[in-house]
């Protein structure tokens, strides 16, 4: 009987550290998701003297990648953030986050360019209104600009088939 | 070589230095704020013991804030908004909390619960003896 109780108290302190260890602590979950996107009216990374704003990406279903030449894991995911880009599917949106304009468009010309266009947040501004807080991060947002999925860190391609494509059809069948 | 290890040390303490005060009230607010809220890149550390780009930012956005009036409770709402309760150094007591608020008092009162179990198993039961016993005893004694 005692015995028992010992093993069973064991097994919960096994379990919980199971749980616990393998969660990943920088995956915080976002107050973001279900919220309205945040609007923004940002420079274009290409052309600085026009400007992109949140308001017109309504009516569509997009992701919003936020990016920089200073970020490792940016490179990255690169690829698979090419090929979700390339596959059609929606808009790929860059956020150029905390760059200089410069190294950007250097490291777009060696890596190639899937953005539809990316926007330039050179203070980070706009970030902070994202929550962002470990680049590469990748926003899903509805027809009706509201968040509706936040990967922070790098999409791997097994999130972007598994998580982000899906979901993407999905919200693409809505009206 | 010697000024090279001299330049390698202000540089080490250079983010120690913090930008002079332009007004001493709001940048104890500022300060105040900063050990409330959690530095999300570092995240056992405060906005204010961190030095990451972020913390930096998030400390000059609520400098900015609370200089255009803004109060408190203001700055930790608009925190909470993009980075969820997650950002505060202390966490909300909330349905979703109450594990961690109230665990490690339920682990407490088990633990004293067992003690006092086993203290009172331990207590060793009066010795009988008889007066024969006694008696014997109290020759001995004598």
């Amino acid at each position: 009987m005692r015995r028992a109780w010992v093993v069973a108290a064991f097994a919960a302190l096994v379990i919980l550290l199971a749980v616990g260890l393998t969660l990943n602590p920088r995956e915080v979950p976002s107050p973001l998701i279900g919220k309205p996107a945040p609007a923004f009216d940002l420079p274009l990374l290409h052309a600085p003297d026009r400007t992109l704003r949140q308001k017109e990406m309504l009516g569509k279903v997009w992701v919003l990648n936020v990016w920089a030449s200073w970020c490792p894991p940016c490179l990255e995911e690169h690829p698979v953030v090419t090929a979700l880009a390339r596959s059609g599917l929606v808009p790929v949106v860059g956020l150029n986050y905390k760059d200089a304009r410069d190294d950007a468009l250097s490291w777009l010309r060696r890596n190639g360019d899937p953005y539809e266009f990316s926007v330039f947040d050179a203070n980070g501004r706009i970030g902070i209104d994202y929550g962002v807080y470990g680049v590469p991060e990748t926003y899903v947002i509805d027809r009706r600009g509201v968040i509706r999925y936040k990967r922070i860190g790098p999409l791997t391609p097994e999130v972007s088939r598994d998580k982000v494509q899906p979901l993407l059809k999905e919200l693409s069948r809505e009206s | 070589m010697r000024a090279n290890r001299l330049l390698l040390v202000l540089l080490c303490l250079a983010p120690l230095a913090l930008p002079a005060a332009e007004d001493p009230a709001l940048e104890k607010r500022v300060t105040g704020l900063a050990h409330e809220l959690r530095c999300l890149v570092c995240q056992n550390q405060t906005l204010a013991d961190s030095n990451a780009p972020l913390a930096v930012d998030l400390r000059n956005q609520i400098r900015e804030q609370l200089a255009q009036g803004a109060s408190e409770r203001d700055v930790i709402d608009f925190m909470v908004a993009r980075y969820g309760d997650f950002v505060l150094y202390r966490p909300p007591l909330k349905a979703t909390t109450l594990a961690l608020w109230a665990g490690p008092f339920v682990l407490l009162a088990l633990g004293v619960a067992l003690l006092i179990r086993r203290v009172a198993r331990r207590r060793e039961p009066e010795p009988q003896i008889s007066d024969a016993e006694r008696a014997r005893a109290a020759k001995l004694l004598e």
